[in-house]
Order: C-alpha cells, then sequence, then structure tokens
C-alpha cells in the first residue's frame, strides 16, 4: 500500500480521465508491478544489444575512424554518408542483394506452397515426407553452403561435372544463380511450414461446396484458398524477405563475394575486417537498417490489420 | 478422398519422391565427400571408390575442431538457458497480466527479429573491444540471448495462452502469490512449449556465422561454422574439402536427428505465434 510506488499512469488519479477506473486495485497494481519486473531482464538485454549499438553505430558512423590510422579520428558529419552513397560498391551490392532477395523469395513462395500442398494432401508417407523436408530447414547453413561450393567446383562437384564441368562460382550472373539456389533450398521449407499452417486454417467444406458448384481446381485455389492463406502469406514473405536482405552465410562460402557477388553484408563485413574502417562500416550498418525499415514499413502498410503479433496484442 | 486411383497413387508417389530427394541430395553429397580419400576428392562422382574414416579421424583429434565444437555447444547451450528463462517471464507477463507497454513489447521483439545482424556488428564490435569481452565465451552469449528473446517471448506466448487460466486462479485461492503461481502450476504446464522453444532458440545460435566470425579470433571461442574456414589439408597444396565435409557432417547429423526426433515440436513452434488470428 506504499505511497511511493512506481505510478505507471501518466497523471494522477484525480487527473484522470472518469471513464476510467478511478483508481486501480491493489491486486490490479500488483500485477503491473509483476508484469513489469517480469519483462525487464528481457528488455533490458534486447535494448543493451540492439538499441544501443545502433545509437552508437550513429555516433561512429559520422567520424572518420580508421583502426589502422588511430590518430586521423575525427568528428566530420555526414562525409562516411556522402563517400558510401557516391560509391559504386554500396549501389553494386544493394542490387546484387536486392536481386537476390526478390528472385529468391519469389522462387521460395512458389515452391514453398507446392511443397506446403504435397505436405497437406499427399495421401501416403505424409509423415516422412514432413520429415525429410525439414532437413534443409535445420541443417547449419555454412555446411549447406560448402556442399553446394563443392558440388560446384569443376572436376571435383557432382553438379559441375553434370554441366560440362563448368565453374560457374567464377562468373558474376552464374555465381548469383548458385546464390540463389543455396538459398531457396534452404529457406522453402520454413516458408513451407508457415503456409501449411495458413492452408489448414482454410476449411475443408468450402473446398467441397466450391467443387460441388463445379469450380475447377484452379479456380478454387485462386477464389478460395489464396485469400484465406493471405494472412500467412504476408508474414512469410515479410519474414523471408527481411531474412534473405541479410543474406550472408551462403555469399560467404561460396565467393566470398569476388566477382561483383557481394551483398550488402558482405561489404559491411569487408569494411570492418578488411580495412578496418568503423566509421564507414558503421554508416553501411545504418544504411542497411534503414533499407530494412523501409522494407518493414512497405509490408506492413500492405498487411493492414494482419500485422504479425497484432493478436497478441490486443488480447 | 474415398477412392484413390493408381493415377493419384503415382502422382503423390512422384511428389513425395521429389521432395524427399532434393532435400536429401546435397547432404548425401556432403555425407559422400567426407568419406572420400585425400586423392579421390577430385572425383566428381557421387559415390566414393573407396570409403575412409580419415578425415573423421583427423578432425576429431585435432584440437582446431574439438575446441570449436566444445565451444559451439556451450555457447549454444548456455544461451539457450538464458534465453528460455528470460523469454518465459517476458512470455507469462505479455499472455497472463495486464500492463500498459505490452503491444511495445511485441513491436519491441518483432523489430528485433527482422533486425540486419551485420548493423550489429560494426558497434558491437567496438563496445566489445572496449569491454574485454571480443574473443570471449560471453561475447557471443550476449548477443545471442537477445537475438533468441524475440523468438522466445514470440512462441511462448503463443503456448502460454493455451494453457488454462483457472488452474492459475485456484492456486491463487489457495493462497499462492503470482509469482508463486507461475513457479509452481504456470511452468510445468508450458514445459512443452519452453522445450519447443529452447530447440529453436539453440538451432538459431548453432547455426549463427556471422556473429561469431566477427566476435572471435582464436579457437578459444570460436565456434565450430566459424572454425571450419580455417582448416587446412595434409600439405599446403591440398585442398581441405574432405576435412571440412567432415566436419560440416560432424556439426549436422546429430542436428537432422534432433530435427527429425523433435519435428512436431519444431513445426508446432515454427507456426504457432505467426499465423494463427
Amino acid at each position: 500500500m506504499s505511497t511511493n510506488t512506481q505510478t505507471v499512469t501518466a497523471g494522477a488519479p484525480a487527473e484522470a480521465p472518469p471513464r476510467r477506473k478511478p483508481q486501480l486495485s491493489e491486486g490490479a497494481r500488483a500485477e503491473r508491478r509483476l508484469g513489469f519486473m517480469l519483462i525487464a531482464p528481457a528488455v533490458i538485454v534486447m535494448i543493451a544489444v540492439t538499441a544501443y549499438p545502433v545509437v552508437y553505430a550513429i555516433y561512429l558512423s559520422l567520424e572518420r575512424y580508421n583502426l589502422a590510422l588511430p590518430n586521423a579520428t575525427k568528428f566530420i558529419g555526414f562525409g562516411n554518408y556522402g563517400a558510401v552513397l557516391s560509391s559504386p560498391y554500396w549501389w553494386h551490392a544493394l542490387e546484387v542483394t536486392l536481386i537476390i532477395t526478390v528472385f529468391s523469395v519469389a522462387i521460395t513462395l512458389v515452391l514453398g506452397m507446392l511443397l506446403a500442398f504435397v505436405l497437406h494432401r499427399t495421401i501416403f508417407g505424409r509423415g516422412l515426407v514432413r520429415t525429410t523436408s525439414l532437413i534443409p530447414y535445420g541443417i547449419v547453413t555454412v555446411a549447406a553452403a560448402y556442399s553446394w561450393q563443392y558440388a560446384w567446383t569443376p572436376s571435383q562437384g557432382y553438379l559441375s561435372s553434370i554441366f560440362n564441368n563448368s565453374a560457374p562460382l567464377t562468373d558474376q550472373v552464374k555465381a548469383i544463380i548458385v546464390i540463389i539456389i543455396a538459398e531457396i533450398w534452404k529457406t522453402t521449407p520454413f516458408m513451407a511450414l508457415l503456409l501449411l499452417a495458413g492452408l489448414s486454417l482454410v476449411p475443408e467444406d468450402l473446398q467441397k461446396a466450391a467443387k460441388v458448384d463445379g469450380a475447377t481446381a484452379w479456380q478454387r485455389f485462386t477464389r478460395i484458398t489464396l485469400p484465406l492463406m493471405k494472412p500467412a502469406i504476408l508474414v512469410a514473405l515479410l519474414f523471408r524477405t527481411l531474412d534473405s536482405f541479410r543474406i550472408f552465410d551462403n555469399i560467404y562460402i561460396l565467393t566470398q563475394g569476388s566477382n561483383g557477388t557481394g551483398s550488402v553484408s558482405i561489404l559491411g563485413y569487408d569494411n570492418l575486417f578488411n580495412a578496418l574502417n568503423l566509421g564507414i562500416g558503421s554508416t553501411i550498418s545504418i544504411l542497411i537498417f534503414i533499407c530494412v525499415a523501409i522494407i518493414a514499413f512497405l509490408f506492413i502498410k500492405g498487411f493492414g490489420t494482419a500485422a504479425p503479433g497484432t493478436d497478441i496484442g490486443k488480447r | 478422398m474415398a477412392a484413390i486411383t493408381p493415377r493419384q497413387r503415382t502422382g503423390w508417389a512422384t511428389a513425395n519422391f521429389v521432395v524427399i530427394a532434393l532435400a536429401l541430395i546435397p547432404v548425401l553429397w556432403l555425407v559422400s565427400l567426407s568419406f572420400k580419400t585425400p586423392t579421390a576428392v577430385l572425383d566428381p562422382s557421387f559415390v566414393p571408390a573407396q570409403w575412409t574414416w580419415g578425415n573423421f579421424h583427423g578432425i576429431l583429434t585435432s584440437s582446431q575442431f574439438i575446441r570449436p565444437l566444445i565451444n559451439s555447444i556451450g555457447i549454444g547451450l548456455i544461451s539457450t538457458l538464458i534465453a528460455v528463462v528470460l523469454a518465459s517471464m517476458a512470455a507469462y507477463a505479455v499472455a497472463r497480466l495486464r500492463f500498459p507497454g505490452k503491444s511495445v513489447l511485441i513491436g519491441m521483439a518483432l523489430l528485433i527479429a527482422m533486425f540486419p545482424l551485420i548493423a550489429l556488428v560494426t558497434p558491437m564490435f567496438t563496445i566489445e573491444r572496449a569491454l574485454g569481452l571480443f574473443n570471449t565465451w560471453p561475447g557471443l552469449i550476449i548477443p545471442y540471448v537477445a537475438f533468441g528473446l524475440p523468438l522466445g517471448i514470440y512462441t511462448l506466448s503463443a503456448f502460454f495462452r493455451e494453457i488454462p487460466w483457472e488452474l492459475e486462479k485456484a492456486a491463487k485461492v489457495d493462497g499462492a502469490t503470482p509469482f508463486q503461481a507461475f513457479i509452481r502450476v504456470i511452468a510445468p504446464l508450458a514445459a512443452p512449449g519452453m522445450v519447443t522453444t529452447a530447440i529453436l532458440v539453440f538451432l538459431a545460435c548453432w547455426n549463427d556465422f556471422l556473429l561469431a566470425i566477427s566476435f572471435t579470433s582464436t579457437i578459444s571461442s570460436r565456434t565450430a561454422p566459424a572454425a571450419m574456414q580455417y582448416f587446412s589439408g595434409g600439405s599446403v597444396f591440398t585442398v581441405p574439402t574432405g576435412p571440412i565435409a567432415a566436419a560440416a557432417v560432424v556439426i549436422t547429423i546429430p542436428i537432422i536427428i534432433f530435427v527429425l526426433f523433435f519435428q512436431r515440436r519444431i513445426v508446432a513452434g515454427l507456426t504457432s505465434g505467426a499465423v494463427k488470428g
């Protein structure tokens, strides 16, 4: 009953709007206190590891700061941003990242939908297929990337030998195609699982009724299944797009970003660990963060009310 | 669905076969490479002509792999434990308690789940060097916990909502404090959800590569995925394909068995928070 406990409401009880309960009961107040206590550790860790470094990165991005030249450290305002945004490396890396993202997500969506249908409808061996199709999800990305790399190494890999001993990883376009294939292989099961959850929400009766009314399989898919699955599809697309935009592991193992195959994440990594340039590295970090924020914003605008988390938030 | 025509049967059999083959071939290729002799590595055939345990023997007797493997397991388990405990507390609050700022918490978790890791690497690298966390276990555990939390809060709050309210009320009527109600009543009921969450968080830690190569510099804290690229062949002129493939198999096969064993839980966990509603 102490009066100096954390006041969580903005105003004193007397000023509170009349439609609200004039005073919180002791139980409700205890509940609030417990709620804040329970979320506090998680919130502190998440802020310490993400929000604080981002703010610090903003500060670093305004400095000329190279670990190789520590004495030349100096505040230069937006100089780094000018340098990065006028550099062809940044725009090229962004282009590569966007190409990989668009193609891998689009193809993963189609294949994920097909896989979800197989998992949902197959008439025998369902357990076996479901289990096996999870393997690419479970495998370590780096291990899978090595598998693809060796498969495409001339005179060593089975895929290379099938395709006339070709060396696709030394060619920009072909290497990007291999990177996209590796991404698709790894992420299709995850996409399929999210879609499968949406698919199982489509009522069987509705399908049957449409069938009786003479709708073709394609009509049933586009008129009933797709609209009902829209929330699931949008969530899956958002997750996959943002995940794909940060692509790093596959490129790092497959090409190290050579021959113009580096993504923005590879560019940021190179600037930090090869050029030891903290200023430019931080600038790239901030720019990537802004890109991701823009993508998320566009998606969530597209979501409308179906944004993930709203179902949790409103209960 | 009553009568299955032979044509349907063949169709589904083909579809099943394609799915299984596509999922397995890249994995089997790694297994094949890991059993090839150093000279036969330059043979593109899918099945080794000669089988050898040499690559496995080589990496499993080398500290260059054993130490990172121990790091991977230790860092993964500690991060998972901390993340699941903290996420359970937060998810309980989200699912069961009324307090303001709940949607802010969910929004924040969602933002972090989508956070571009690379944007963290440069500032965290600087911070970790200043705090002496660079190239230590905590230097990886702290970011792993932070990135495990959104996943954990999301999955667990979905699970916690399925738990019957009344039991908790009954415990309170019987004189338990909210905290006791959490520990004695809800936590045991929540155990399945917590196991699922632990699996997902552990897989994410085990899989991480970017943070592992960025915040470590020696095998004292480097994890297995990050250590593989530093393997060397038998001589300067030998490509370490065999050892790398063997290492990839060693870090992959337990996870595959794990995934197969917990298949149902993983599927439930991955789809719990995301799609309902």
